[in-house]
Order: C-alpha cells, then sequence, then structure tokens
C-alpha cells in the first residue's frame, strides 16, 4: 500500500490548536463565571453544584462528551442528516413558540420535565449545516434566482419564528451568515447597501432633531454622503475620471450657490439646496444611462433614489415599527438619551465596572462593582465586564485578540477546506463567533446597542454552551475528515 | 478538483480584516474607557453608588367624621457600612448616641449576627441602632463626618392620637422573612403592618418606596446625587384611609367595657359600616410603637386576659336566645309555621319532658309573643317539625341541609369577609358532622334540640350577630362588614359596596321585627325602652358556659322603622343578657342616636363602667388583678 507521502501521514488530524483554544476559553469562563456570581459573604466552592459555577462544571463536563461524541461520528453523517435536522429543529421552534411560557419577556425556553432548552441555540448550526449542504449541491449557482431564494427563505424562516418568540438577538445571529453568502460570490455593492443602510440610518435618527429648511441635519448629511457614493461607484465601476468629477462639481456648485446667496444675507434653505444637488447628480446619472445604454448608470441612480427613499422612510420605521424599548436601546447607544434607568443605567453601570478595572484590574474575586450586584445579567451576557473589572486592560485585550486568533484561525481552517460543504459550513462558524464578539462585547464597552446574546464560552448557561460546542466540534470533524491535496 | 471558490477567494482577507478592526476599535475603547478615564477608578474605589431608600410615608386615618386618629412622626435610623469603617472613635461615637461601650459591642455583634440579620453585607448599609428622635438625631448629624461608614436613614414611625382602638388599627413593626419571601417588595429591616387594618390594608397604607442615587469619594462620604438625580425615583406616600368607626363612640364603648370581657358590635344596616367594634380586654396602640415595642408586646402576649385578640372577629360564643329571630325566620320561611301557629309550653319543651326548660308566661304562644317572651319550647317544636316534615324533605338530613343553609344565608357560619385578619367563622354544623357524631345517620332532631335555641355546637362570633342583626334590621339585604369607610384616591373594594339580598322574605321580617319590638316594649328587654326618644327593637341572650356563670347576649336595632345602628354585645360571665349587655346596648345607642346620655341614665353609666366582671378560668394561673382603666379623652401628643 502506499503510504508515503506527508499529505496521506496527516490525514485524520483534529486542529489540536483549536482544541486547545477551546480549553483556554471554557476554563476561563467557568472562573470568570465563579467570579461574577461570587458572593463575599456566602462564598460557595467552584465545585459546588449549588452555584452557578459548580453548574457550568456540569455543562462544561456534558460538552466534553458532546465534543467527543461528535469527533468520532462519520463525516458523511452531517451532510446527509442535515435537511433532517433542519427539519426537526424548525419543528422545534414552531413547537416552542405554541407552549413555552415567558420568562424574562421572551418565549424561547422549551422545558420537558428537568430539561430546558433554548431551541433557537442549537437553530444556529443546523442552519449553517444546512447552507453548506445547498451550497454543495450539484446545480446550485448563487446568483441566479431560485438557488437565491431557496438561501434567503432558509435563513428568513428560523429567523421570523425566533424573532416571535421575542428572541431578537438570536435572529440577528442568523442574518450574520450574510458573511458567508459574501464569501461565496455575493455581490460586496449588496453588502455596501447593507452597510450603507445602516449608516443612513444612524444618520438620520441621530440628527433628526434639527431642521435646516426643508431637511434635517441628518437627511442632509445623508445626502452628502449618497453623491459621495454614487462619485465613489462611477469612479469604480466606470473607471470614469470625468464623470466622477462632474458629479462632484455639481455637488460643489450648489454649495457654491448656497455660500453666495449668503453673502447677499439671502435665506439659504439648505434642505432645499441639497435636494437640488441630488436632483442634478440624478438628473446627469439618468442621461448618462440613457446616452451610454450603460446598465451600471441606472444601477446607480437607482442606488441614489432608493437611498434617498430609505431615509426618508426610517424615521417611519424608527417610531413606528420598532418597539419603544428597542428604540431606546438605539437611542442610548447613539447618545441621544442619557441613562434612561433601563438599558442606559445597565450599560453606564457595565463601563464604570470595565473602566474602574484600570491597567492590570483588581484582581481574581476583587471586583466590587460586579459583586455588588450594580451589573445586571453580571454571569451571563454581561460576563465581559467582570474580565474588564478584575483583570484590567491587559486582561480584557488578552482575552479580545485570544477571541482573533480563534476566528482567524477558523477562517484558515474553512479556506482549507476541499468542498463547498466544508469551507461554507467553516464560514458558518465563523460568521456566528464574530458577530458574537461583535455585538456581545460592543454592547459591554457602550459600543453597541443593548441586545442580549452571550459571549461563546464565558456566558453562564447550558443551552449556549452546548451550541457553541457542536457548532465547533462539527467543524473540526468536518475539517479532520477533509481530503488532503 | 479542489473546489475553492477562487474568484472570491480573496474576500477572506476582507473578512479576517473586519476581524482585525474590530478587535482594535474594541481595544482603543478598552483603553479609552480602562486607562484614559481615571473618574470610572474613582467612581468603583468606594463602590461609587449609595442607593439610599427614600420611606413614603404611610397613610394616616381618619375616623368617619374625619377626626385624625393615627399619623406619622420622624424616627431616625443609625446605619453602619462596616467595610468603610476604618479609623473610628469609639469613645466619641458612643458619647454622641449616648450609649456605652458594652452597649455599642453588643449592638454590633447583633448587626453582623446572621441569625439576627440574615441580610447582614459588610458592602451594604446595615441598621446598627433604629429609632433615634430628633434630639438624638440632631447631635449624630453634626458629628457625622468624623464616622466614615456611619449613615442615618430617616423614616416614619406612627403616632396614635388616642388610646382606643388598639386591636382594629393594628401594629406595625419590622417585617419578618416568611413576608419577604412572599412579596420582594420587602427589604430587610422596612416595616409593614402585622395586625388589624395595618395589615389588611397595607397595600393601600404602605405606599411605594423611592430610591435616591448618591455618589461617594474615596472616603465614602456622599459627594451628591448621580447624575443630578436621573435615576431617582420618588416615594409615593400611602393612601389614607377614612374608617367607618366613630372614634368617640368607640372610646365610650371601651370605657363601659373596661374590667370587663366580651365585645360591643355596632353596624350602620344601610351601609355595613362597622361604626363601634369593642373588644375588652384592648390595649392602647401607642404602646406598641418605638424602642419599648418588644417588652411591652410580650408583657400583652403573656396577660392572661389575652388583651392581642379581638373578640369581635375572633371570639365565638354560643349566641343562646339571640338565634331565635333566626329560627323563626326559617320556619317562617319554609313553611313549617304560619304567623298563627301555636305550640305549648308548660315551663319547658314538653315532649322531652320539659327540657330544655323554659320560664313562665302564657302557652301555647304563636312566633311573635315567643320571641317577646323568649319561649325555648316554641323554637324546639319548630326545629322538630322541620326536620320531621317528610311532606317537603325526603329526610332529616335534607331537611337539616336546608335549615344549614338558612343559617349561612343570614350571615352564620362563615366568615364575614370584614377588612381584619384573624377572623373566625363561627360554627354551624351540617349533617355529616351529626352523622360522624352520632355513629348513625339515623339521629333525630330530639338528639339536637337545643340548637334551636343557640345552645348546642352553635358558634357565633359578635360580629356576625351584628351583621345578622343588620339584616332583620334592613328587613332582608345587608352591606358586608367593613371597618375601612373610604380610601384616598381609590374607590371601596366592590366586596363591600355591593347590596346583598337574603332569601327570606320581607312579611317574614315584619313579622319577626314586631316580636323584637314587644320584647323591648313588654318583654325580656324592657331595659332598653328608651321610648319616646328612641323605638328599639331587640333580643336578649344567655348563652349557657360550661366554665362559670352564663353569658350575658343582646342584640337589637334602632329606631324600628329607619334604623341607624344594629347592635350586638356580649360579657362573658355576665348572666342574664338583661343584666349586663341590655344596659351597655342602651348606653351605646343613646350616644351614638341621640350624642348624650340622658340625665336619668347618667347613675346607670357610671354603674355599668364600675362594674367589674372577670371571669375566673382566665386567671388560673395568675395573680387577681384588675385591668386599669383606660382613660377616654384625647391625648396630648406633640406633632402634628
Amino acid at each position: 500500500m502506499y503510504r508515503g507521502t506527508k499529505e496521506i501521514q496527516e490525514k485524520g488530524k483534529v486542529d489540536w490548536f483549536i482544541i486547545a483554544m477551546y480549553f483556554v476559553f471554557i476554563v476561563l469562563g467557568w472562573f470568570n463565571i465563579y467570579a461574577a456570581s461570587f458572593d463575599l459573604e456566602n462564598a460557595v466552592s467552584m465545585f459546588d453544584f449549588s452555584g452557578r459555577a459548580g453548574m457550568q462544571l456540569v455543562w462544561m463536563g456534558t460538552s466534553l462528551m458532546l465534543a467527543f461524541v461528535l469527533i468520532k461520528i462519520d463525516i458523511s453523517f452531517y451532510e446527509t442528516y442535515a435537511f433532517i435536522a433542519y427539519i426537526i429543529g424548525i419543528g422545534l421552534l414552531v413547537v416552542t413558540l405554541i407552549v413555552a411560557r415567558e420568562i424574562n419577556g421572551s418565549r424561547s425556553w422549551l422545558i420537558m420535565g428537568p430539561i430546558r432548552l433554548q431551541p433557537a441555540e442549537f437553530m444556529k448550526f443546523i442552519i449553517a449545516l444546512m447552507l453548506a449542504k445547498i451550497f454543495n449541491a450539484y446545480n446550485f449557482r448563487l446568483m441566479e434566482r431560485k438557488s437565491m431564494l431557496v438561501v434567503l427563505s432558509l435563513i428568513l424562516l428560523p429567523l421570523i419564528l425566533v424573532i416571535l418568540q421575542s428572541e431578537t438577538g438570536t435572529a440577528l445571529v442568523y442574518l450574520s451568515l450574510i458573511f458567508v453568502l459574501y464569501r461565496e460570490g455575493l455581490p460586496g455593492g449588496i453588502l455596501f447597501v447593507g452597510i450603507a443602510a445602516i449608516l443612513y440610518f444612524i444618520l438620520a435618527i441621530r440628527f433628526s432633531d434639527m431642521q435646516l429648511g426643508m431637511l434635517s441635519i441628518g437627511e442632509i448629511i445623508s445626502v452628502v454622503l449618497i453623491i459621495i457614493f454614487a462619485a465613489a461607484m462611477v469612479w469604480n465601476y466606470m473607471k470614469r475620471r470625468e464623470v466622477t468629477f462632474i458629479i462632484l462639481g455639481l455637488a460643489l456648485t450648489v454649495s457654491a450657490v448656497a455660500l453666495i446667496m449668503h453673502f447677499f444675507n439671502l435665506q439659504v434653505n439648505l434642505g432645499l439646496m441639497a435636494l437640488i444637488a441630488l436632483g442634478l447628480v440624478s438628473i446627469y446619472l439618468g442621461y448618462l444611462a440613457l446616452r451610454f445604454w450603460k446598465k451600471v448608470y441606472l444601477y446607480i441612480l437607482l442606488f441614489v433614489i432608493g437611498s434617498f427613499a430609505f431615509i426618508e422612510s426610517s424615521e417611519y420605521v424608527f417610531t413606528d415599527v420598532l418597539q419603544p424599548h428597542q428604540q431606546m436601546r438605539i437611542k442610548v447607544t447613539l447618545g441621544m438619551e442619557q441613562d434612561l434607568r433601563g438599558s442606559g443605567y445597565h450599560v453606564g453601570q457595565s463601563k464604570i465596572a470595565i473602566g474602574s478595572g484600570g491597567m492590570f484590574g483588581k484582581g481574581f474575586l476583587n471586583g466590587t462593582q460586579t459583586k455588588l450586584k450594580y451589573v445586571p445579567e453580571q454571569d451571563t451576557d454581561f460576563i465581559f465586564c467582570t474580565i474588564g473589572e478584575e483583570w484590567g486592560f491587559a486582561g480584557s485585550t488578552l482575552i479580545l485578540v485570544l477571541f482573533a486568533i480563534f476566528i482567524l484561525r477558523l477562517i484558515v481552517l474553512a479556506e482549507r477546506q476541499t468542498t463547498t460543504f466544508g469551507r461554507v459550513y467553516g464560514y458558518g462558524v465563523v460568521s456566528i463567533f464574530l458577530f458574537h464578539l461583535l455585538v456581545n462585547i460592543g454592547m459591554v464597552i457602550g459600543i453597541m446597542p443593548v441586545i442580549g446574546i452571550p459571549l461563546p464560552f464565558f456566558s453562564y448557561g447550558g443551552s449556549s454552551l452546548w451550541g457553541f460546542t457542536i457548532l465547533l466540534f462539527i467543524f473540526l470533524r468536518i475539517d479532520k475528515g477533509r481530503k488532503r491535496i | 478538483m479542489a473546489n475553492n471558490n477562487k474568484p472570491y477567494a480573496k474576500r477572506k482577507h476582507i473578512i479576517a480584516s473586519v476581524v482585525v478592526v474590530m478587535v482594535l476599535v474594541y481595544a482603543v475603547q478598552l483603553f479609552k474607557l480602562q486607562i484614559l478615564s481615571p473618574e470610572y477608578r474613582n467612581f468603583a474605589d468606594s463602590n461609587a453608588f449609595f442607593r439610599k431608600t427614600l420611606y413614603p410615608a404611610r397613610g394616616s386615618i381618619y375616623d368617619r367624621n374625619g377626626e385624625l386618629v393615627v399619623f406619622n412622626q420622624p424616627t431616625y435610623d443609625v446605619m453602619m457600612v462596616v467595610r468603610e469603617i476604618k479609623q473610628f472613635d469609639t469613645l466619641d461615637f458612643c458619647n454622641t448616641l449616648n450609649i456605652d461601650k458594652v452597649t455599642f459591642l453588643q449592638l454590633e455583634a447583633d448587626m453582623k449576627d446572621r441569625q439576627k440579620n440574615p441580610g447582614y453585607s459588610s458592602y451594604t448599609p446595615q441598621i446598627f441602632m433604629s429609632q433615634l428622635d430628633v434630639e438624638e438625631y440632631g447631635l449624630l448629624q453634626e458629628k457625622l463626618y468624623k464616622f466614615p461608614g456611619i449613615y442615618i436613614q430617616g423614616r416614619t414611625e406612627r403616632q396614635y392620637k388616642y388610646p382606643n382602638m388598639g386591636l382594629i388599627l393594628g401594629y406595625v413593626a419590622k417585617v419578618d422573612k416568611n413576608k419577604m419571601a412572599a412579596d420582594p417588595y420587602y427589604a430587610h429591616n422596612d416595616y409593614v403592618g402585622k395586625s388589624g387594618i395595618e395589615l389588611s390594608h397595607e397595600i393601600d397604607l404602605r405606599g411605594e418606596k423611592g430610591v435616591e442615587v448618591l455618589l461617594r469619594d474615596a472616603h465614602g462620604r456622599v459627594q451628591g446625587k448621580y447624575r443630578d438625580g436621573e435615576f431617582d425615583k420618588l416615594p409615593v406616600s400611602g393612601r389614607d384611609l377614612t374608617l367607618a368607626i366613630d372614634i368617640n363612640l368607640q372610646a365610650y364603648g371601651e370605657y363601659l367595657m373596661q374590667n370587663k370581657i366580651g365585645s360591643i358590635v355596632m353596624i350602620e344596616p344601610k351601609t355595613g359600616e362597622v361604626l363601634a367594634m369593642v373588644a375588652a380586654p384592648s390595649y392602647d396602640p401607642s404602646i406598641l410603637t418605638g424602642k419599648n415595642f418588644s417588652q411591652n408586646y410580650l408583657t400583652l402576649e403573656q396577660d392572661p386576659y389575652k388583651p392581642l385578640i379581638n373578640r369581635s372577629i375572633a371570639g365565638v360564643y354560643p349566641p343562646g336566645s339571640t338565634f331565635k329571630p333566626a329560627q323563626g325566620l326559617t320556619f317562617l320561611e319554609e313553611g313549617i309555621i304560619t304567623p298563627e301557629t301555636r305550640y305549648s309550653c308548660y315551663g319547658g319543651y314538653p315532649p322531652l319532658g320539659g327540657k330544655p326548660g323554659c320560664h313562665g308566661h302564657a302557652s301555647p304562644t304563636a312566633l311573635q309573643y315567643a320571641l317577646t317572651t323568649s319561649c325555648n319550647s316554641f323554637f324546639c317544636y319548630g326545629l322538630n317539625a322541620m326536620l320531621n316534615n317528610r311532606a317537603k324533605y325526603n329526610s332529616t338530613i335534607d331537611a337539616f341541609e336546608v335549615w344549614k343553609d338558612h343559617m349561612i344565608d343570614l350571615g352564620f357560619g362563615y366568615k364575614t369577609d370584614i377588612d381584619l385578619p384573624s377572623e373566625k367563622r363561627g360554627f354551624i354544623p351540617n349533617s355529616k358532622f351529626y352523622t360522624n357524631l352520632k355513629k348513625t345517620d339515623k339521629w333525630n332532631a330530639h338528639g339536637i334540640i337545643s340548637i334551636a335555641i343557640g345552645q348546642g355546637e352553635i358558634l357565633s362570633t359578635p360580629l356576625q350577630l351584628a351583621n345578622y342583626t343588620a339584616i332583620i334590621a334592613n328587613r332582608g339585604y345587608y352591606y358586608k362588614p367593613h371597618v375601612v369607610k373610604a380610601r384616598k384616591g381609590a374607590l371601596l373594594d366592590t366586596l363591600y359596596s355591593a347590596r346583598r339580598e337574603s332569601n327570606i322574605s320581607r312579611e317574614h321580617f315584619e313579622l319577626t321585627v314586631a316580636g323584637m319590638a314587644d320584647a323591648v316594649t313588654f318583654g325580656t328587654c324592657r331595659g332598653i325602652n328608651m321610648e319616646p326618644h328612641i323605638t328599639v327593637c331587640g333580643k336578649t341572650g344567655t348563652s349557657e358556659n360550661p366554665h362559670g356563670e352564663d353569658h350575658s347576649l343582646f342584640i337589637g336595632f334602632a329606631p324600628k322603622d329607619d334604623p341607624k345602628v344594629a347592635i350586638a354585645v356580649i360579657v362573658e360571665t355576665g348572666g342574664f343578657g338583661a343584666r349586663n349587655a341590655v344596659p351597655i346596648a342602651r348606653l351605646m345607642m343613646q350616644k351614638y342616636l341621640m350624642g348624650e346620655i340622658m340625665a336619668q341614665d347618667q347613675y346607670l353609666e357610671k354603674n355599668i363602667a364600675g362594674r367589674v366582671i372577670l371571669p375566673s378560668w382566665y386567671r388560673r394561673n395568675a395573680p387577681i388583678q384588675r385591668i386599669d382603666s383606660i382613660a377616654t379623652q384625647v391625648r396630648n401628643v406633640q406633632g402634628n
């Protein structure tokens, strides 16, 4: 038998680097849960199962068993049963929606005797698996309408079910799988439109309180951005320098007119001016589209008009579609509302706890802010507070860097997959971890709005730890069984 | 064969750079928070925040005429945060508080003792010493800067303007573990209503606690409000209550009942409002406030006459002959008798050889005259006729259940649902009870005949008797009795504002009322005849007491045609109803309806108030003692 080459000898090795990091994370998580739930006056041991740390130890033990089983299962199992898993997952979400009682405002817990599960947590890896299976199908082309529809409905169906359970955070996690689509060829323009939309939304809401003529400040800034984006798009897609300059020139001319009018003590309606500039740019783009018969100009024109329509409707969406507590969280994050007893107070407390950590922190179990219960959810969603307070800047950046290394390593693993199935699943794992970090840590340090999703491996909870373990170890199993080149 | 999706492979760099940018942005934010902003560190160094609870003023209580009865007075607690105490001049501190070193150490040990103070934490303010008065507070406040870790927390304490109705008002005390577990509103060291109205109307009276978030510097000194009080919550004062009780009438009743054991309950029939509810003995509510609470409570608890029991609602007595109107009403309603039905009486109930006995009067009698003379025999005949009526009922048991339902309809056997805690339900047996007792279901009327005259197993509270009297006074309808007439800023519970109807027809009530009116004019309770001033209807009762002399009872209402008051009086071991209960009812009705005592009754008033009737069984193991008489004048109180 031919067993000579290095590649074949390597076959079957698990990525021990990721496993080592996994161990580091769950052990650090365990220590921090102990610290976060530590009560000086009633100290219980880390191994006391009546305490949070003791329970976490149980979840860790069961997770390791799970991990071992997942590594041992035949590689073809996952692809074969992805669809069945998806059906079961959707079924569980529907059942949960019907039978679950409300716990802390959401109806996402399925309680069967002593077992309490959050099916939405497990749906994360199931959707990733299902996407991987679909992408791997023989006749799959992402940008074809039928394939796109299948992909979108695979993500949107569980997303809607989870939103109905009032678990908005988890629903956003599903949405993060858009990263996977990007890697697989979703046009960057679509992602760019998404980012632009978020930007417009923030601007329109943040600066909606002051009117300058026909538009608010936020709308005027957004219009300026639209024109700059349009110019940049022309530059990027058409490589026509003079068109770019004409677009910017139109805008500058209008600004100059406004300035001159101002010098002559004429009443300047800035909003109207911005609208005129936008109109001129649109007309010019329309002219170009007809003149050169190029679709791209039409798309850019559509982007300009669509952007403006989006800005005009975002205020309506904000006040009439979003719920008051969600509006409040966004306002607090944007610095429009100061600390209104709810989310703002929590973030304020959390920032104080982290800020009080200083360079090297107060040391294990010495954090006062978290101990005194100033910070809510300190052993679940706000666990990063405890890290910040007790281990300081050094400790919290170290954790951040460790997570960055972890995800970069996962990207490497995803890229070295030889099958579409493996790669798509790998990027699913990357997207989910990345989104959790981005939102959870961002929320705790006051950059993101308060969206209740856990910090992987650190937040207390069986469902979340199991969910992340399964997500990760299925990928490690797929990686282990990949065909070597 | 490898499928890298090559055209887009370079996008891995973009995704990787998102990761890197995120880490950089977050690290910068962490740097800003942890290194560049020392204020966060300072915030946290001394725990930064001090959440000071602002206690709401407990609702005041007024009597039915708007007279202030219960109000609040400020008092102060000394709080200690153990972690913040570093250098401490114990001697100076002790002198300021006027305690010695031993007391100081004892108080400190008590505070830290988890048995006594389960919520103890060295990080949060704990009560070191409670209930400082204004002067002590002033002394400490001046020197407070010398004692880091010591704070003063203000709260209010109950003050009582009258030494009366302690049992109705109840008292407030520190909340216990069970209550804290049952209601998350309460924190350790909160005060809560423990009995009486303070307990039953706790939610109304307590209001809502507020909070003040204060900032402290590294030495624990309060530097001011956090964010100009954005997180502060003002306390909401408790609701003021207006009682149905007339404090003067109540005080007068307590005066008449001094050195006696028993109860007076007066109800306004048209509304169900309780005008007076005297339970004797009682106590002065002001002794259960302040520093001497524990000591005084213990004294009351150990008193052989049990002054902590509200006998008006928790004392159960055989109603005796006062039960007879209920029998008459039942027999009439069931068609067992007509107003003309006559039964004979030869000094007792003939079928059982003259037992139960009766006194001399004309025979045979119809219902009206039977009520007037309180003929035992008549009602025994009636019950016997009812239970043996096979034309109407299938069995004795069926007939008995119908009888029982009528008793319940008239308010016996179940709690009246008055807005006071620890009410008892009395006792009306059902057929199962007798089947169990007699070990056969073949029992008959003669075996249980004494219930027809309110003896045997029948038990009733004074409140139930007063309520039933109100039903008779109203000729059939009633409102559930209640002691709180109005709540400020809220309607009265519909439980008390709903008119309820009895199942018995109005004409039967008229006949009963006629019998009770005759009892006053020429029957058993001539002692309450106040013609021409007030037309009273009444019924005496003498309930047999196996431990000693009979209890003296009276129920009645007045005026006959437009009843303004219904009354029930019980004097334990007071003998015949006419001897003690009737004169007390006479004076109470006079006081309420005429506002003063007639000249001809002045002697009676003194005589009644001077009587000492203390049943011997209470002091079996206690030295003989008089219960100190209670002053009825308004106490001179400071404040208000």
